[in-house]
């Protein structure tokens, strides 16, 4: 049994896990400043403490309607950026085994790229999201 | 102490250090001839040095060792164990009098003596004795790891965001004096502290530029070329970081400089140069960049040469390279492989290089841009981006956002409410005219898609490219912020170049001008060069010369091939070996025009030129340069004529410059000459001349001693008459080219029957123009 450690978060209305290795910390985030021009992903940017976070609207990644008040974030550095992802509700940390998806599962947009695997929880199936798969790819086309 | 000798101690130890490595090698094998030199130049350095410095111990002990060591090169010594010890003895020696004057501490001079005679070569051999444990000097500086600098720095913006949240605090509590005065105080303190911190990343260019001057003159010696090295702006300031990625760049365009393009004193000389080339290395800051320019007057680069390898390498086909220009074609030698040097020497030209160094500085978003000079020298700006520097700012609101715009970018700021500005629609864009200056505008709400911009303010900002008015509702604060890169997708827009946390605690985004004017769509002509440049497939249109022709139609050329526009006396036209030429300067150039060239009075000429050949191109008037656009309908079977192009909503035929040189465009003198034999009545000028000029041939009533009369008309009965003649010409030349105009219809037999002076009647439209033709030809023949 390989179990790891997976953060369960409410996201776009429904409950997912995230390794917990990828998450920094979790915070309530506050004062968003909009970035005008920038993907419709990127909610804005935000300080935590003396950093610059950019802050990551996880609905609009999976194809939904924009987060209406930001509350809850989950931190994570990626390629040396700071991001803080837009989360629901947050619940405990608790070790899973990690089954990949089950095949033949087909997910709609958003879901698709950022899903990496599937945890049950009391028999109950939570897809695992990659946070690195939730940021908006730099493409100097969509600028 | 004096700063020459700070000068001459700090470069005494870092060699001392550089040569220790020689010295241990030399000691295991003291024939080794590379490391007697290394020894040998050092000692020498030190032993000239110390002659200006007056610094006479050390001069003593230095050229003691460098006359052993002289003698040892030349091989009247032998380079032995004892000589080994004692000069590396002296080394030492050497190195602690220079630790001594650094601290400016005495040193015993006793046992110096000693040294010398131990280089004699009957000494007996001395163990090193170097007298108390040398007082090396307590180096005043600590290496650190960026990471902790970082770290700090992060610390610190914490402390200052605590700080501001305390003062918050305190003013809505019950002020107390003596918990403001503490407050004061440590405000005072973190802000003194911040400074600090902030300068610890900071480096100025200094310590990049300190070594080049070695550098220079070793390179320069060893190629035997003399250069005079002018090194400028060492005080500004770059981020450490972005120091140690600049040297190994900085060091190669340095050494190709010196190799490649500086050339030879010999060379120098026959070029008219003086003998010692030029190296000016400047650092400046411009807008939110810094400028490192490497300026030599040497040779530049060999542009053909280059094009050539690169064909030879398949980088390019041979058409793609005709096209490029002089820009271009410099611009290869970033590609792998390509070196415009054919010998390869032991300093660079290696063929890896340029591509390495364009690679190092786009990688961390700078760039690398030639301006050549053949023959006269090549610079090379390294331009590299002052993130992760701080940066001087001006923070600009806009609708309720704010940004910071760099202070540099701007070149001041004009309200709008005091009517110094105006502002006018140009078609679908805005055009500010400040003081008479004429810009384009761009709103920044508008470009942010802000609503609720209320522009009051105008700050006129210089990008690279050029410069433009950018609207903003206020102007907020001026602050000095330490700017990071923002996360890829915020990057991408490309309006951006970074992210900061001010004193504020939110964060602010710092503006890229250059990237708001390209993405508001503002053209400058650089702009435009790099666009040619990123692609020849969008062919943004090559510039044309638009001109009147003699055949009152409008044309144009493109202009490279124009060398200039010139006017003649027409007389300088002359008719010879069977094409109009120009005599200009006792030299005869051929010259072509597309309708008739005046006789009398200036003729515009429209000098071309294909690099080598010399061609007059006669036109009506010259008017304006145009761009050419990528589209053009291609012209059928009229010599000279490319094609049609619009330009301005107009046709104009483009000339084919190609056709010209190849000598494709017969002058216009080709369109024969016929020469009107009027017998008074006037039918001849006013009936047979348009009909004539119609079908491609000029006519004249009295021909000149110089015109080449193609075709002769007369009526029949005119023609009869011998007398009718001009005296010059011979009857049977003159019949050749004689058309009898009949004034009644012709039978058959005679139409067949005439066929050297034929006779044609005179409203037989089709015979006369076949007659006129054929007399024509014969003559063309």
């Amino acid at each position: 049994m390989n179990r790891q450690l997976f953060l369960m978060a409410h996201v776009a209305d429904r409950w997912v896990a995230i390794d917990a290795g990828d998450v920094d910390s979790v915070v309530d985030i506050g004062g968003i400043v909009a970035v005008p021009r920038a993907p419709g992903a990127v909610r804005g940017l935000a300080a935590l403490r003396s950093r610059v976070v950019t802050v990551i609207d996880t609905r609009v990644t999976l194809g939904l309607a924009p987060t209406a008040t930001p509350k809850r974030a989950v931190i994570a550095q990626i390629d040396g950026h700071h991001y803080a992802f837009l989360v629901d509700a947050l619940e405990d940390i608790a070790p899973f085994e990690r089954h990949p998806l089950s095949a033949g599962l087909a997910l709609d947009g958003g879901w698709d790229a950022a899903a990496a695997g599937i945890v049950e929880r009391d028999g109950e199936p939570l897809l695992v999201i990659d946070l690195k798969a939730l940021i908006p790819v730099a493409d100097r086309a969509a600028a | 102490m004096d700063e020459l000798l700070q000068d001459f101690t700090a470069e005494t130890r870092e060699t001392l250090e550089a040569i220790s490595g020689e010295l241990v090698a030399w000691e295991a094998d003291p024939t080794d001839r590379t490391r007697l030199d290394a020894i040998f130049r050092f000692v020498h350095t030190v032993k000239g040095s110390c002659g200006f410095l007056d610094l006479p111990r050390l001069g003593r002990l230095a050229h003691a060792a460098e006359d052993v060591l002289a003698a040892a090169r030349d091989g009247t010594r032998h380079p032995d164990t004892a000589l080994v010890s004692a000069v590396l003895a002296i080394v030492d020696r050497i190195g602690e009098l220079n630790e001594a004057i650094t601290v400016g501490s005495p040193l015993d001079d006793s046992t110096d003596d000693l040294l010398i005679a131990a280089l004699a070569e009957d000494a007996a051999p001395v163990a090193p004795v170097s007298g108390a444990a040398p007082s090396r000097t307590a180096i005043r500086s600590v290496r650190l790891g960026v990471d902790l600098l970082d770290r700090m720095m992060i610390g610190m913006s914490d402390m200052v965001l605590a700080r501001n949240e305390l003062a918050r605090r305190l003013r809505d509590a019950a002020p107390d004096p003596r918990i403001e005065g503490a407050l004061e105080r440590l405000s005072s303190s973190v802000a003194e502290m911040r400074d600090t911190v902030t300068r610890t990343r900071m480096q100025r260019v200094e310590t990049l530029f300190a070594a080049i001057p070695r550098m220079v003159r070793d390179t320069a010696s060893a190629l035997g070329k003399a250069v005079a090295l002018t090194v400028e702006g060492a005080d500004v300031e770059l981020d450490r970081e972005m120091i140690e990625l600049l040297r190994d760049p900085l060091v190669h365009i340095i050494r190709n400089a010196v190799d490649h393009g500086i050339e030879a004193p010999v060379e120098r000389r026959a070029a008219g140069k003086a003998e010692a080339g030029r190296l000016i290395v400047s650092a400046r800051q411009s807008g939110n960049r810094i400028l490192i320019e490497i300026a030599d007057d040497g040779r530049g680069i060999d542009t053909d040469r280059v094009a050539a390898k690169a064909a030879a390498a398949g980088l390019h086909s041979e058409a793609e390279i005709a096209r490029m220009d002089e820009a271009q074609r410099a611009r290869l030698i970033f590609h792998a492989g390509l070196s415009s040097r054919d010998t390869v020497t032991d300093v660079s030209g290696r063929g890896v290089g340029m591509d390495v160094v364009r690679a190092n500085i786009e990688h961390f978003g700078g760039r690398v841009e030639l301006r050549n000079q053949r023959g006269q020298g090549l610079t090379i700006t390294l331009q590299v981006p002052l993130t992760l520097s701080i940066i001087p700012t001006i923070v600009v609101g806009v609708g309720d956002q704010r940004f910071a715009v760099p202070r540099q970018a701007i070149e001041e700021i004009v309200s709008l409410t005091g009517g110094a500005v105006r502002i006018d629609s140009l078609g679908s864009r805005q055009v500010a005219t400040v003081r008479g200056r004429r810009l384009p505008m761009v709103g920044l709400g508008a470009v942010m898609g802000i609503a609720g911009e209320a522009t009051r303010a105008l700050a006129i900002v210089s990008t690279r490219d050029g410069d433009y008015a950018l609207g903003i509702d206020a102007v907020l604060d001026s602050e000095e912020l330490v700017v990071k890169p923002a996360a890829p997708a915020v990057m991408a827009c490309g309006i951006y170049a970074g992210q900061t946390l001010p004193d504020s605690g939110l964060p602010l985004l710092l503006l890229d001008c250059g990237g708001i004017a390209t993405v508001a769509g503002l053209r400058f002509g650089l702009a435009a060069d790099m666009a040619a440049e990123q692609g020849a497939a969008e062919a943004p249109g090559i510039p044309a010369l638009w001109f009147d022709d003699l055949d009152g139609r409008r044309r144009a050329v493109a202009l490279a091939v124009v060398d200039r526009v010139e006017s003649v006396e027409a007389e300088a036209i002359r008719w010879s070996g069977g094409r109009l030429h120009l005599a200009l300067d006792e030299r005869v150039i051929p010259l072509v025009a597309m309708g008739d060239v005046p006789v009398a009075g200036e003729v515009t000429l429209l000098r071309l030129t294909d690099g080598q050949v010399e061609l007059f191109y006669a036109v009506a008037e010259a008017h304006e340069i145009v761009r050419l656009p990528a589209t053009m309908a291609p012209a059928r079977e009229r010599p000279g004529i490319a094609g049609v192009v619009v330009i301005e909503g107009e046709q104009v035929e483009l000339v084919d410059p190609h056709a010209l040189f190849a000598g494709e465009v017969r002058a216009p003198a080709s369109r024969p000459l016929c020469h009107l034999r009027c017998d008074g009545s006037g039918w001849m000028d006013t009936f047979l001349r348009p009909v004539l000029e119609a079908a491609g041939y000029r006519c004249t009533t009295a021909p000149g001693d110089g015109d080449a009369v193609a075709v002769t008309l007369a009526m029949e009965e005119a023609a009869m008459e011998p007398g009718a003649m001009t005296g010059a010409t011979t009857m049977d030349a003159d019949a050749e080219r004689l058309v009898r105009l009949s004034r009644r219809p012709l039978g058959p037999a005679a139409r067949v029957g005439g066929d050297m002076a034929a006779t044609v009647y005179r409203y037989d439209r089709a015979a006369l123009i076949a007659a006129v033709a054929e007399r024509a030809g014969r003559v063309a023949a």
